[in-house]
């Protein structure tokens, strides 16, 4: 299946942080997925459960949102709100059908380029694995 | 504010079965602030009704909208296009707007989405807790703002009883026990005295032990 399935992802990624790792990784010519579409926020606590849903709802086969590390975020807490909404965007998934591992949270600093080529590894290796999205099937 | 907490998907995905185009109504008031079923809880419910719609192929077609409340009738009377086009409404209001609304609309079926649960008060972010019981004969002067019938697990109006321990109730060790805060606050403004008065039995005909209650005020009717 893997041949002709390659996966979506949509990754949110707030700008003080883990965009500007994400930009790194390209500096550092850093190999990572091409299918990861990444959304800049101004901060991961903009991110609502709502947005999570709508990715899934448009054919993401996962989402990540990848926020500051703990104690860095540049709002003070928007990445601990995110992890707890998160954690809550899971529950939804699960009682609508779509498995939650589809769904990560990745603390990712800004001079941590090799961090976000690893985060985009892992959701697409976790993809793969889980296949293409029950909606896309 | 009225509090209410969704009722689970199953339960929503069953009484939504039998029909297709499906009108989802949020309030704007009371249920919006308890984040229950506001706009942004009419968003999600949405896209949760249509991702379980798409992969157990229940063909599904949902309208959103949320009104300012769905207590009133010149909020619910603008809806009337989306309510002839839908074959069943979903209120996500309170008890109230759901029965409201089939009372403007009477040719629709309104269900609810939302269990309406209390009166209360959102003591910190993410928390609320109940205050009121709206049992139409108010004692707050007698306790100096802690409401028994409410916050009481007993709704003693003598208390506390035997079970009130440190400051906890037997009922649940997470509730602070009525009496215990009443004494405090009875205390705290030297008013201890208050509690040698025994306060009597009350009628309870204010309350819904009365049937259905109804406030006409003339002054304010044509
Ligand atoms: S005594 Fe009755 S009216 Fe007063 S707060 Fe308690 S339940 Fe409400
Ligand atoms: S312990 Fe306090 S709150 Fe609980 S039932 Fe007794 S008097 Fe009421």
């Amino acid at each position: 299946m893997s041949d002709e399935y390659t996966p979506k992802i949509v990754a949110f990624c707030c700008k003080y942080c883990a965009y500007t790792a994400a930009d790194l990784a390209g500096s550092m010519r850093l190999d990572y997925p091409t299918n990861i579409k990444i959304v800049q926020v101004l901060c991961t606590g903009r991110i609502d459960v709502l947005h999570i849903l709508k990715a899934f709802e448009k054919g993401a086969d996962a989402v990540y949102v990848a926020g500051c590390e703990p104690g860095d975020c540049h709002f003070l807490e928007g990445n601990y709100r995110a992890v707890k909404r998160m954690a809550y965007a899971k529950e939804l998934l699960k009682e609508v059908g779509i498995e939650p591992e589809r769904l990560e949270f990745f603390h990712i600093g800004a001079s941590e380029g090799p961090a976000f080529a690893e985060a985009a590894k892992k959701m697409t290796d976790r993809a793969l694995e889980l296949g293409p999205s029950p909606l896309r099937k | 504010m009225i509090v209410g907490d969704r009722k689970p998907i199953e339960e929503i995905k069953e009484m939504l079965t039998p029909y297709k185009k499906i009108l989802l109504v949020g309030c704007g008031t009371c249920i919006s602030v308890c984040m229950t079923g506001g706009e942004k809880e009419v968003g999600i419910l949405a896209s949760e009704l249509r991702i379980i719609s798409d992969l157990e192929k229940k063909g599904w077609e949902i309208t959103e909208d949320t009104i300012q409340r769905q207590c009133e009738r010149e909020y619910i009377e603008p809806l009337k296009e989306k309510f002839d086009q839908a074959d069943v409404v979903m209120s996500m209001a309170c008890g109230v707007g759901v029965q409201y609304m089939a009372e403007v609309f009477p040719h629709k079926i309104v269900l609810p989405a939302v269990n309406t649960t209390f009166y209360g008060t959102n003591v910190a972010e993410g928390e609320w807790q109940e205050r009121c019981a709206g049992c139409g004969d108010c004692v707050l002067d007698k306790t100096l703002g802690i409401c028994p019938v409410a916050r009481c697990s007993k709704g003693l109006f003598n208390g506390p009883c035997g079970g009130t321990d440190k400051g906890k109730c037997e009922v649940n060790k997470d509730l602070d026990c009525a009496w215990y805060l009443i004494y405090n606050r009875l205390k705290e403004h030297g008013k201890l005295d208050m509690l040698d008065e025994v306060m009597s039995i009350r009628s309870w005909k204010s309350s819904l032990h009365g049937g259905p209650r109804k406030r006409v005020r003339e002054e304010a009717q044509k």
